[in-house]
């Protein structure tokens, strides 16, 4: 083989795994990069901002489970990646992170753009690499891949010093072989233990009030068939967590929607009430469990992961399955058809229950034909796509809207940062799904605070002329912090109200987009059918919307499912606080 | 307002452990960096490290750490099983309740001014079977290896004398090769 370039071998490798995208922003050292890829057969997103660069890789790896790849410079680029990197690390999200850095005789010395990336990286990465030696180079970045898309996913970042891009090296590439022996203690457990599978499956024959926790494992491992045929089989309900969304078809009879914080009603009591949870693909995070001490205080509890650590971390677990859920829910089906029972008698009593709360309290809010209500336009958004379109969301209170009034059937069709909560996701993570899936209609319902934390990656958007519509539920304020000043603050209202906003309209044109405005009830269809015609560019819709509109219902942060807030606001009156119990 | 579902506040039951000093030893392979990634991992979920050593073994590129950390069942398991997900890790036990050898090492330097404190802590050097290793005209330095016990009953019988300094290493530890018949591998599932 002749000899290459470092950063040739770097696109080599991407070619290798099958890389078709890669989102970045170049600099100084790693300019060498950037050449190599002036030529190279791959699409080559310029971002305006390396977070939403990071985001952007991101998203297109949650909506295609493909991995996402991004590239900085070193020093501001590579920190400025550091948000984006730890918002795939809480959702174990596949990606590959391209670093510069300065030449090797330079690093230590405080050089012009230097920063320890990986000592900065270190706890928000799978995994990460210095590359000291050009002879590693390749076999470094097959390895990142491979860690980044094998086991529990997630980030992986390599550093690499401009001076190995730049000298030539005779070089082979590595094969899988050669990766899986660099990594000797790296050995996901894919397989469940069948005396355990076995425990699991005795558990859900005697149980009579079954509820099936599902969390993102299920999306990320793709075992949405086998999960809707184990609910179906066995006739047991299925709430899932935000990471969860779209794991389990909401529109399906068996559907309790949303657990914890913002849950539904019917999913927390039938949590509390149960007497097995069976948790799949899920971690038990604080915004799930609430006061862990009444997590479904009376359930035993099965939990299947592929992750042992994310076992028995936050709650005692009675039944652990270690594996990957796919291949687990698989063995697991087979154990329960072994010896068959009456499901559906066996069910009777526990799915009655369930629909009369359903029925006690549906998710609902006011509706007001003349100021617009936040959740209308979820709704509404919902009805113009047939139920079909990828929602981004930012973060706050039209993330949790977005998170309960569309209804999500198909998994990678809900994305958003529900381990880190971070603002400015939306939008940039819109645009990486729209490169990965071209043919789906992709909306960022975004926060007028949250969307302003990367809104100059609309330009991009331009550039590449996506036509992605950015639905800005405005209701000039950092909504979900209000709404906690509101009810533990006593309306103590700091630092919230964002009264002064540009013009969103004028903003979208000057930066060579649509700019739509609704702020009447009657006008939300129109725009929003205004904005699906237009398919050479990104639309921002101005949803300017009821300000003080609550998200309920909501159990407050480590408080028990008891405590939940349940109601919406009566006028003039406080809040209800249902203490049930 | 209350509901008719629900009638009596309900609280999960929760196995309770004793907190302990736990032994881990850490098989990782010797690669750069490896040793802040058990450091920082130690400092950034909050977990308290007593001892921690590292050295070769007679295998190439594999290092060996061994750690002592106090806490409950809970803990250590969750600590070995974030040790064992870093990528490096070759591989973690927790050889607390195996029959194990344990030694450290210490340098202590003790006032020993009077020819009636000199006596003494030599005849406490001899009980211990630890070595003056340095002598001057008020103090003694004293070397000593044994398990945490032995050490931590020397180091308080010479403290009323004036320690001046201590030097440890830390905790090594390997499993007892004679009595490993039958015994199991502390397994974390
Ligand atoms: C980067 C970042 N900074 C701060 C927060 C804390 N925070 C959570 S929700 C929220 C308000 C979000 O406001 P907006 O985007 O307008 O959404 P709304 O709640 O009004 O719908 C804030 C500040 C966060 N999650 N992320
Ligand atoms: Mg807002």
């Amino acid at each position: 083989m002749p000899k290459k370039r470092g950063a040739d071998i770097v696109i080599d490798v991407l070619l290798e795994e099958g890389v078709d995208t890669v989102f970045g922003l170049p600099g100084g050292a790693i300019m060498e990069v950037y050449d190599a890829l002036f030529d190279a057969p791959l699409r080559n997103i310029l971002a305006r901002h390396e977070q939403a660069a990071a985001h952007m890789a991101d998203g297109y790896a949650r909506a295609t489970g493909r991995v996402g790849v991004v590239m900085a410079t070193s020093g501001p680029g590579a920190t400025n990646l550091v948000t984006g990197l730890a918002t795939a690390h809480m959702d174990s999200v596949p990606m590959v992170a391209i670093t510069g850095q300065v030449p090797r005789n330079y690093i230590g010395t405080d050089a012009f753009q230097e920063a320890d990336v990986v000592g900065i990286t270190r706890p928000i990465t799978k995994h990460n690499f210095l590359v000291t030696d050009i002879k590693d180079l390749a076999l470094i970045l097959r390895e990142a891949f491979y860690l980044a898309r094998t086991g529990r996913p997630g980030p992986v970042l390599v550093d690499i010093p401009k001076d190995i891009t730049q000298q030539e090296y005779d070089y082979k590439m590595p094969t899988e072989k050669d990766v899986e022996a660099a990594l000797p203690g790296y050995k996901p457990h894919y397989e469940g233990n069948p005396v355990q599978i076995k425990k699991a499956a005795e558990l859900i024959r005697k149980a009579k009030r079954p509820v099936l926790y599902v969390g993102g494992g299920v999306i990320i491992g793709n075992a949405s068939e086998e999960l809707r045929e184990l609910a179906e089989l066995t006739r047991i309900p299925v709430t899932t967590t935000n990471m969860g969304k779209g794991a389990f078809d909401e529109t399906h009879p068996l559907a309790l929607h949303m657990l914890g914080m913002h849950g539904t009603y019917y999913a927390n009591m039938a949590v509390y009430n149960a007497d097995l949870l069976i948790a799949v693909g899920a971690r038990f995070d604080d915004r799930v469990t609430g006061k862990i001490d009444e997590f479904a205080p009376e359930a035993k509890i099965i939990h299947i992961d592929i992750d042992p650590a994310s076992i028995s971390k936050n709650i005692h677990v009675d039944v652990p399955i270690v594996g990957d859920v796919k291949n687990v829910l698989q063995k697991l089906l087979k154990e329960l058809k072994k010896k068959p029972v009456e499901w559906v008698k066996a069910r009777e009593s526990w799915l009655k229950q369930i629909e009369k709360w359903k029925e006690k309290h549906p998710l609902s809010y006011q509706k007001s034909d003349k100021i617009i209500k936040p959740q209308y336009v979820i709704e509404e958004i919902y009805n113009i796509t047939d139920g079909e379109a990828i929602i981004s969301a930012g973060v706050g209170q039209h993330q949790m809207w977005a998170a309960m009034f569309y209804k999500y059937r198909y998994p990678r069709q809900f994305l958003n940062s529900g381990g880190l909560g971070t603002m400015g996701y939306g939008f940039p993570a819109a645009v990486g799904a729209k490169l990965g899936r071209p043919d789906k209609t992709v909306f960022a319902i975004e926060g007028d605070g949250s969307f302003v934390m990367n809104m100059q990656d609309v330009i991009t958007a331009v550039q590449y002329r996506l036509p992605i519509k950015i639905a800005i539920i405005n209701n000039e304020f950092l909504g979900m912090v209000r709404q906690w000043q509101q009810l533990f603050y006593d309306s103590r209202y700091s630092s919230v109200c964002l009264a002064v906003h540009p013009d969103f309209v004028k903003l979208a044109e000057a930066m060579g987009a649509v700019g739509l405005r609704a702020t009447k009830s009657k006008e939300v269809r129109e725009v929003l059918q205004k904005a699906m015609e237009i398919n050479d560019r990104p639309v921002i819709m101005d949803f300017v919307v009821d300000r003080e509109e609550n998200v309920l219902p909501m159990v407050p942060a480590g408080k028990s499912y008891r405590e939940m807030i349940v109601s919406p606001k009566q006028k003039g009156e406080a809040e209800t606080m249902y203490l049930v119990g | 307002m209350m509901t008719e579902e629900i009638k009596a506040i309900k609280v999960r039951p929760q196995p309770k452990s004793e907190t302990r000093k736990h032994i881990i030893i850490v098989r990782v392979q010797h690669n750069f960096g490896v040793l802040t990634r058990i450091t920082s991992l130690f400092a950034g979920r909050g977990y308290n490290i007593e001892s921690l050593t590292v050295g070769k073994t007679h295998e190439p590129n594999v290092a060996r750490i061994t750690i002592v950390v106090e806490g409950n069942e809970r803990v250590v398991e969750q600590i070995i099983k974030q040790l064992r997900k870093l990528i490096e890790t070759l591989r973690v036990r927790d050889i607390t309740d195996i029959p194990h050898i344990e030694r450290e090492l210490v340098l202590i330097k003790v006032h020993a001014g009077e020819d009636k404190a000199r006596d003494e802590i030599m005849r406490l050097v001899n009980i211990f079977r630890a070595k003056v290793v340095d002598v001057s005209v008020d103090t003694y330095t004293i070397e000593v290896t044994g398990n945490s016990e032995k050490i931590e009953a020397f180091i308080n019988l010479l403290r009323p004398f004036g320690l001046k300094d201590i030097a440890r290493t830390g905790v090594l530890a390997l499993t007892r090769e004679s009595a490993k018949e039958g015994l199991q591998e502390h397994k974390v599932e």
